[in-house]
């Protein structure tokens, strides 16, 4: 392999990981506070959908960008007025969601623009445009450096950008600021923010905003960045890949960006891939696609470390009467 | 609060699950309404699409038998606690013990084989429930986690076996080779001309037979007992020296094969091979049939029999109103899980308090209370 074919492979990761990443941050901030959120696959979905009917119909991304962001926090809002108000079940607030976002997205689409599905195709302006960073063009004659900077770093779409400041932001934010002590320990134990004084309802709906605000970026990318207008059932299961990741990166905002990464890789390798040889055994490609499922699962058994997630996740909180 | 009292039992089986049933329709009525169609036209449609004449009777019927099996195998890990999100992908790899020995079996007689295959999905469905079972048992792994990436796995590891081990090489299309003779299920349309083309098979019968099973397990048995105790307080069933890892096991084993038999409903009575994806979501159906149906067989039977005609009203619905899709289901679906599922807190207090108030004695008590409350 030369240099010109690591590098689009490795570009399509960057480009595949991205839409993971900010759905693993996403749900960083819900499930640190203490919800489960299997949700994201549906936040993702609604708000592609959202996105590529505003951006088709206003022929603006921005608008679009907007409409998903909003739809997703809408979305996140109902999961999390269920799972911290009613103090419903989280998993099956998560499996509704999921549910609803899928039907939804496919009967409005079908009904406002019948395509099957599908929302027109985008045209001039109602997609986002790759970002070339400055002297990218001029440093691309520089041997090794310089097609890795023009080719790989520079050239994507804005939200990959964003999302790989955002996991700096997220490390800022949940370990270097007061929020985010506060929202860790409504995760650990949210008796003791609540004797504290600290409302636990409060912060667990504003990690649920934040995670809303995410999956919109997220599902944005699906339909109007790396992809010209939604397609039915765009989002294939990626919410559960981010799932996956974050609970491999046990809850970590870098290790996150490496697990995302290690799995945009996966499926970039796939889609390069029919098959691959590996010490003379031949590997099909449906074992890359599960690779990140086993690897998850292998993790969460504790065989090679142990994934232990905020002890109270997955319990609504009751203040004691 | 703490004079709130638990409603009477007619009202928490029937009445709060019928309200939220309700409102899960009202919501899909507005859906309809803002796309501009009639909702009253849309569920005469329906009902007459489901019910109305033979054939549409007959695909309610097997749409209802997936969607028992796959809501017993919610409703049997739910007695133990444990949430079973995979019934998809246990009812997909089913398919390959199901359709290997139809295959096998199919000069012999359908009396051989239909049993035979049953156990041989019973088996593989129940074994790829077991793996999560195990690994939350004796690993600690959380079996929700493990059920979706499972379902994933399954996905992929179908999609190899059909393309690379079942499929013959005549065929192009991505299917098990047919099952012609005694592989086939036989189909009520053979005894009964009323159900005219429609799918509905003999599988209806080892549905029934199984909402009896679960229903004997489940209040009859010792082991359904323990299963209760673990579900209810898995300290207490310690302490009662039950062992959970043992019963997590079984439990998920169980259900996993009860999610399997939708295999032999597909691949021996509708399909005659395996296809791919031919679960197309029945397991997801399953948690808001298990959810609507309260974990009880005949609730499970009611609630399956519900989505059963939802989803063939839903086909037909889409060719006498264009504008509405029968992903319009899925919303409906989607509605009857928040609601009777994640937001049952919604009308719970109200009603409590309601039904205080109802009668004298209990009035007489509720005032009692707010009277102590006010003066301290």
């Amino acid at each position: 392999m030369d240099l010109a074919v690591i590098l689009s492979i490795l570009d399509a990761t960057i480009r595949l990981s991205t839409p993971l990443l900010l759905a693993c941050l996403a749900g960083m901030y819900s499930e640190r506070a203490g919800l489960f959120d299997i949700g994201l696959e549906g936040k993702m979905l609604a708000a592609a959908f959202a996105a590529g009917a505003v951006a088709a119909i206003s022929g603006s991304a921005w608008l679009g960008l907007m409409a998903g962001m909003v739809v997703s926090l809408g979305t996140s809002l109902l999961q999390g007025v269920a799972a911290i108000s009613l103090k419903g079940n989280q998993l099956i607030a998560g499996v509704a969601i999921n549910m609803l976002a899928a039907g939804m997205t496919t009967f409005l689409g079908q009904t406002w623009f019948h395509q099957g599905g599908r929302t027109p195709p985008l045209g001039e302006g109602g997609r986002f445009e790759t970002i070339t960073l400055p002297f990218a063009n001029e440093l691309a004659g520089v041997p090794i450096l310089g097609p890795i900077y023009a080719d790989l770093i520079s050239g994507h779409y804005i939200l990959v950008y964003i999302a790989f400041i955002m996991v700096a932001v997220t490390w800022f934010v949940l370990f270097r600021t007061r929020f985010g002590l506060r929202l860790r320990a409504v995760g650990e134990n949210p008796k003791a923010v609540d004797t504290a004084g600290i409302s636990v309802v409060k912060l667990r709906y504003q990690a649920v905003i934040i995670t809303g605000l995410l999956c919109g970026l997220a599902g944005a990318y699906f339909s109007i960045a790396q992809g010209s207008g939604f397609g039915n059932n765009m989002t294939a299961g990626k919410g559960y890949i981010a799932l996956a990741a974050l609970i491999f990166a046990k809850w970590k905002p870098v290790p996150a960006m490496f697990t995302c990464l290690l799995f945009g890789f996966l499926d970039a390798l796939q889609i390069r891939l029919q098959s691959a040889e590996l010490f003379g055994i031949e590997v099909p490609v449906q074992a890359i696609q599960a690779l990140p499922y086993v690897l998850t699962v292998v993790l969460l058994a504790g065989f090679i470390g142990k994934a232990v997630g905020p002890k109270a996740g997955g319990v609504p909180y009751t203040k004691e009467r | 609060m703490s004079a709130r009292r638990p409603l009477p039992r007619w009202a928490d089986v029937a009445l709060l699950p019928a309200i939220n049933l309700a409102l899960a329709f009202l919501v899909s009525g507005l859906v309809v309404l803002l796309v501009g169609e009639n909702p009253f036209h849309a569920i005469q449609v329906i009902i007459y699409g489901a019910f109305g004449y033979g054939d549409g009777f007959g695909y309610t019927l097997y749409y209802t038998t997936n969607f028992v099996f796959t809501g017993l195998a919610v409703a049997v890990a739910a007695h133990a606690g444990l949430f079973n999100i995979g019934g998809d992908g246990q009812a997909y790899v089913a398919g390959l013990g199901a359709v290997v020995v139809a295959l096998a079996l199919d000069q012999t007689h359908w009396l051989i084989a239909m049993p035979a295959a049953v156990i041989a999905a019973a088996a593989v469905g129940g074994f790829w429930a077991f793996i999560p079972g195990w690994l939350q048992a004796k690993r600690g792994s959380h079996v929700v986690i493990t059920t979706i990436m499972f379902n994933f796995i399954a996905a992929a590891l179908m999609v190899y076996m059909v393309n690379r081990v079942l499929k013959p090489a005549s065929t192009m299309a991505p299917e098990s080779a047919t099952i012609d003779v005694a592989g086939r299920v036989p189909q009520l349309r053979q005894f009964f001309s009323f159900f005219g083309y429609s799918p509905v098979n003999l599988s209806i019968v080892i549905a029934v037979l199984a909402l009896i099973g679960v229903y004997i397990l489940i209040w009859h048995t010792k082991f359904g007992y323990a299963m209760r105790v673990l579900g209810a307080n898995p300290t207490a069933s310690r302490y009662a020296g039950i062992s959970n890892s043992r019963m997590i096991m079984i439990t998920m084993t169980i259900s996993g094969a009860l999610a399997g038999m939708v295999a032999i409903n597909e691949v021996m009575g509708v399909q005659n091979r395996l296809v791919l994806d031919f679960v197309a979501g029945a397991g997801f159906v399953g948690i808001a049939v298990a959810l609507m149906g309260r974990n009880h067989p005949i609730g499970i039977a009611l609630a399956a029999l519900l989505f059963g005609a939802l989803y063939q009203g839903g086909q037909e619905l889409q060719f006498v109103i264009p504008g509405i899709t029968r992903e319009m289901i899925v919303v409906i679906q989607a509605l009857v899980i928040l609601f009777t599922g994640a937001m049952e807190g919604l009308f719970r207090p109200s009603l409590e308090r309601a039904f205080m108030l109802l009668t004298p004695e209990q009035k007489a008590e509720a005032i009692a209370v707010s009277t102590a409350k006010s003066e301290s």
